[in-house]
């Protein structure tokens, strides 16, 4: 994945240079408002990563600027302000999602690993296929090696989450989003009890785990090894 | 010299010379004015009664012809305060009267003359020049007749008038001077005081106040109103003190058990798994101090943000049942009973993301301590419509709060006891209170016999009617 970081302060953006190489992504960086936005309109990239406050233009502008030339580009914004409406604000002016800082790399990298949209299931495929795993999304049914899995609606929406989101990382904080749409930090392992759950439900009865914990991350779907 | 020059600069210096200014013109305008005034209404009177005595005279000639004429003059001429008389034949000599020499062309003519020089009978030299003014008629035999006064006394009159009013103006300017001095000098002295004070405050010593005399006037109203001012100040300042000093505290503590860790997992020989072992914790323990950090950083601008902003009507009843759900299975998993009492639908004006965090803090609590009491825990979440608020309850049958620490308890980063060091307690209560104070509400904590009540009150004056229960 290429990712276009804009970021001031020079040595967090080397650092993230550096991790998300590391993951197996490749970072341009950036260091203010003009030079990114540039990047951003001429290169080819898979997602940006800009800082709210950046010398010469600032991070609201820049991808007000962008969107209203038709560059979609998924947008994650980095923030240190974090007012209440901060967020609304962020995602009104075209970002996708909104991280605040400081923050987890971990946390960062599943979010711009999904915010990628490539791997997995497309938004509208209506049923979700994972091994033999399958969701279907009309009928509100899930079934795993054609056996019947009898969900609440809450599990349901959650492993529609992981399974959209198979083979990326998902943290607890993204869960609580877009499943519950409260958007902060559940701080406690309420999340983890409702994943435990929901993984004896679809691997109790099955030899090959499904849903992975990923230390210090969050959760996986995937398949197989 | 410095003093003066400063004195003079004041607006009560200013606003004097000025009023003065003007009111010595008006003074000015006035003693002319008056001085003419009556000079002219003393000459109006002069003429009339002249011209009465020019009557009476001419008919004592009428009469007794001239000695008789004489006669009447002698006798007059030497009464007090007598009018001027003379009697010349048709050449111009002088044949009676009380004035020794006149110029003789006065006598030329009939009518009233303008004032003129005169020189008393008896009388020599310059300095007895009178002046005065007169009327001359025509005696049938062609002498001449002149009466006159004196014009001595109403000019005495208006140089008493000026007089009087030169002392007076002269008096109103020594008081108007007196008072700009005293009332100038004492605003010049309290702005002094203000001003040393307010030097002293900017000097860093904010305990300082500004003086209030308590007289109530627009100066103690100043320093007052400043001093209310230096008081929010000094709250907010001392409230910023507070907050890095806990800032500092909280973040101490986890900042050198990383630390320990990761020198700990230097130390001696490990195999590869330790050092993954090791690097792990590092990363959670790393992680829960951005997560304390956040929630510090979150409060103070709950805090600091203008209370019933960023707030929508909504039913309560819909996030009530979201974080009661969301809880179950780890109430479930602790062994604690969460059941729902009473919930009903209520719109209150609320942010929903700070609402739901704030409960679901108290119920992360409640479960957590009821879990740690053991026997039969449970957390019961419900609602209550009082008069004047909208209650949502939390209560456990945990250990509580003791009376005495409930107080204390909401404070940020205080945890009671060393069986509450989990991290968040302490900053889950104090979310829920400064959340509580942006919905114009408050959190009230409660003994439950045994056990904590925390409520969450919303004030029903905050846009909320009920709908169904």
């Amino acid at each position: 994945m290429k990712i276009l970081l804009i970021e001031d302060d020079r040595e967090t953006a080397r650092y993230l240079e550096k991790a998300f190489f590391e993951a197996g992504h490749t970072a341009d960086i950036t260091f203010d408002g003009d030079t990114g936005f540039n990047y951003a309109q001429n290169g080819q990239y898979d997602v940006l990563i800009v800082d709210r406050m950046l010398p010469k233009r600032d991070g609201l502008s820049v991808i007000m600027e962008l969107r209203a030339r038709g560059i979609e580009t998924p947008v994650l914004i980095l923030s240190a302000l974090g007012q209440v409406d901060d967020r609304v604000t962020g995602l009104r002016a075209g970002g996708d999602d909104y991280l605040t800082k400081p923050y987890a790399f971990s946390e960062l990298l599943a979010r711009i690993e999904v915010l990628q949209r490539r791997k997995g299931p497309k938004e509208t495929d209506t049923v979700y296929r994972v091994g033999d795993l399958v969701l279907d999304r009309l009928s509100h049914t899930a079934k795993r090696d054609n056996k019947d899995i009898i969900l609440q609606p809450r599990e349901f929406r959650l492993l529609e989450y992981l399974m959209r989101h198979a083979g990326q990382v998902v943290t607890r904080t993204m869960l609580l989003e877009n499943v519950w749409d409260y958007h902060f930090d559940p701080q406690t392992n309420v999340i983890d009890v409702h994943i435990s759950r929901l993984r004896s439900k679809i691997e109790k009865d099955f030899a090959s785990p499904l849903l992975h914990t990923i230390r210090g991350a969050g959760y996986m779907l995937k398949a197989g090894n | 010299m410095n003093r003066f020059t400063n004195l003079t600069r004041t607006t009560a210096f200013r606003l004097t010379a000025l009023y003065m200014l003007l009111f010595g013109i008006v003074a000015a305008g006035l003693t002319v004015y008056m001085t003419r005034l009556s000079l002219t209404m003393l000459t109006d009177q002069t003429q009339v009664s002249l011209h009465e005595e020019l009557r009476s005279i001419e008919s004592a000639y009428l009469h007794g012809s001239i000695p008789l004429l004489v006669k009447t003059i002698d006798r007059r001429s030497r009464q007090p305060g007598a009018f001027l008389y003379l009697v010349a034949d048709p050449e111009g000599h002088i044949l009676a009267g009380n004035v020794a020499n006149i110029d003789s062309t006065l006598l030329a003519d009939e009518g009233m003359k303008n004032p003129f020089t005169y020189f008393r009978y008896g009388e020599t030299g310059n300095h007895s020049e009178h002046k005065a003014i007169a009327a001359v008629i025509n005696l049938p035999n062609n002498m001449k007749l002149l009466v006159g006064r004196d014009l001595g006394e109403p000019q005495r009159f208006s140089n008493i008038i000026r007089e009087a009013l030169g002392i007076a103006l002269a008096a109103m300017a020594f008081g108007a001077f007196l008072i700009w001095f005293f009332i100038g000098r004492r605003a010049l002295l309290r702005i002094d005081k203000v001003s040393q004070a307010s030097q002293r405050l900017m000097d860093g010593d904010l305990s300082g106040r500004l003086p209030v005399s308590g007289s109530g006037d627009e100066f103690d109203r100043l320093s007052s109103n400043l001093n209310i001012m230096l008081d929010r100040i000094e709250e907010l300042n001392s409230g910023l003190r507070q907050v890095s000093d806990n800032i500092a505290h909280d973040l101490k503590t986890p900042l050198t058990r990383l630390r320990n860790r990761a020198e700990e997992a230097l130390s001696g020989k490990k195999k590869v798994n330790d050092y993954r072992n090791a690097l792990n914790e590092v990363i959670t323990e790393s992680d829960q101090l951005i997560r304390t950090f956040n929630a510090i950083l979150m409060i103070s601008r709950i805090e600091a943000s203008r209370s019933l902003e960023h707030l929508e009507p909504m039913n309560a009843r819909l996030i009530v049942d979201d974080v009661v759900e969301l809880y179950e299975p780890m109430a479930e998993e602790s062994g604690v009973r969460l059941t729902s009492g009473e919930i009903f639908s209520v719109e209150l004006k609320l942010n929903r993301e700070l609402f739901a965090q704030s409960l679901f803090n108290l119920i992360d609590n409640a479960i957590k301590y009821a879990a740690h009491e053991g026997g039969n825990p449970r957390v019961t979440v419900s609602m209550e419509d009082t008069d004047k608020d909208v209650l949502i309850i939390v209560s456990d049958n945990g250990p509580g709060i003791p009376e005495e620490d409930r107080e204390r308890a909401t404070e940020r980063f205080v945890r009671l006891d060393k069986s509450r060091t989990r991290p968040g307690f302490g900053i889950g209560l104090s979310l829920a209170k400064a959340v509580m104070k942006l919905h114009g509400g408050h959190l009230i904590l409660e003994d439950a016999h045994p056990g904590l009540r925390a409520i969450l009150a919303f004030p029903k004056a905050n846009g909320s009617d009920q709908e169904n229960r």
